[in-house]
């Protein structure tokens, strides 16, 4: 495993050792901030910002997104300076920029330590110190609390460890109005309600991974016909909260509609993945709850954008 | 006796980085990382500049002369 005195002090290969100059490449310290997820970050924390309908300078409205997404990435490079060994032998990871030798571990614990103390700061002075800590907590309970602490010891890693990824929105939210209101509190539920069928139907198509890895991922420690059933269980209640925001007045007649077509796909691809459970049929609709999950919260968030942002709001009740 | 094999250590990596000729991919990389550091310290200071002036905000001109 890695440690942090380890990484402080050892030189880490020969290239670096012997001439001090980094191997790493522009492209390279951006794949640390997984681009990926900050898209996802950011886009969840401007939902999280229109929604509350902030009397905001739009300046500071753009630079705290901003710092929203760099404190993403930064936990995300520390998130890959720590699990750089697990990277290594799993094949959806071992091209990241640490374990194919272009980036050295120190260089990526710097990196990361850097962008989290300036996006904090700089969040702290654009907006308020409520948002500012909010994302400091953010970034330490995705590099400590799940990084290092869940992910290796509990099959439960990512149902606690998902309430970091969930956090954007809140923190969006006490940016840009100094406080924290229940519409960003659902938006984080359905995120945190979202990310157990997500990657768990991702973890039974690569159970072999995290497996050869050590993780222990809830296929390999619970078994895939208990994941399947969980996936389900979590499913069953991710549907109808995906209909929240309009029972509490902020998801409009078009939210609603994307909502429960959304929710009724999941449900019908949940059961599937319950009901298939031998060979490449049951691998396949995995693969395609998966697939679908990320796009049903897409649009549940990008309607909601579209109705607060670009004035689509017609409301459903009252 | 753990501080001068130390020393002989970081001098012996530091006659090592002065003799060393960087490849020019290596020089290509070190120069893109450069200017990626320049324009995030530029970038840097016009987010302290916009902070600043939209905090102060239009009052910070309407003051008695």
């Amino acid at each position: 495993m890695n440690t942090l005195s380890n990484s402080l002090t050892k030189p880490q290969n020969e290239s670096i050792a012997s001439n001090g100059l980094s191997q790493g490449d522009v492209s390279d310290f951006f794949a640390l901030l997984k681009p990926r997820v900050m898209f996802l970050v950011v886009f969840t924390a401007l939902v999280g910002m229109v929604v509350s309908h902030p009397d905001v300078n739009p300046i500071l409205a753009f630079i705290s997104l901003l710092m929203i997404a760099v404190g993403g990435g930064a936990s995300g490079c520390l998130n890959m300076w720590w699990d750089a060994d697990i990277d290594a032998v799993m094949t959806r990871t071992r091209k990241r920029p640490i374990p194919a030798g272009k980036i050295q571990p120190n260089e990526a614990l710097a990196f990361g330590l850097t962008l989290s103390a300036g996006s904090v700061l700089i969040l702290g002075l654009a907006s308020n110190w409520l948002a500012a800590g909010l994302l400091a907590f953010t970034i330490f309970f995705y590099v400590v609390i799940y990084s290092m602490w869940l992910k290796r010891s509990t099959p439960q890693n990512i149902v606690i460890g998902g309430a970091a990824g969930a956090l954007p929105p809140i923190v969006a939210q006490a940016a840009v109005t100094g406080s924290v209101a229940w519409d960003s509190v659902i938006l984080f539920a359905i995120i945190f309600m979202w990310t157990p069928p997500h990657f768990w139907a991702l973890a039974l198509v690569k159970s072999g991974d995290y497996e050869r890895a050590g993780i222990p991922m809830m296929p390999n420690v619970a078994g895939p016909d208990s994941t399947r059933f969980q996936i389900l269980a979590y499913t069953v209640l991710l549907a109808p909260l995906g209909m929240a925001p309009v029972f509490f007045g902020f998801g409009g007649l078009a939210y609603a509609v994307v909502a429960l077509i959304g929710g009724l796909g999941m449900l019908a691809l949940a059961i599937q993945v319950y009901r298939l459970r031998e060979g490449e049929p049951a691998m396949r609709v995995a693969q395609q709850l998966f697939a679908f999950s990320i796009l049903y919260l897409f649009l549940l968030f990008a309607t909601l954008l579209a109705e607060h942002g670009f004035g689509f709001f017609r409301p459903v009740l009252g | 006796m753990a501080s001068a094999s130390s020393a002989r250590f970081w001098g012996k990596a530091m006659t090592d980085m002065n003799s060393y000729r960087p490849t020019p991919e290596e020089q290509l990389r070190r120069k893109r990382r450069s200017r990626a550091l320049g324009l995030t310290l530029g970038i840097l200071c016009l987010i302290l500049f916009a902070i600043t002036i939209a905090k102060l905000g239009p009052q910070v001109l309407n003051r008695p002369m």
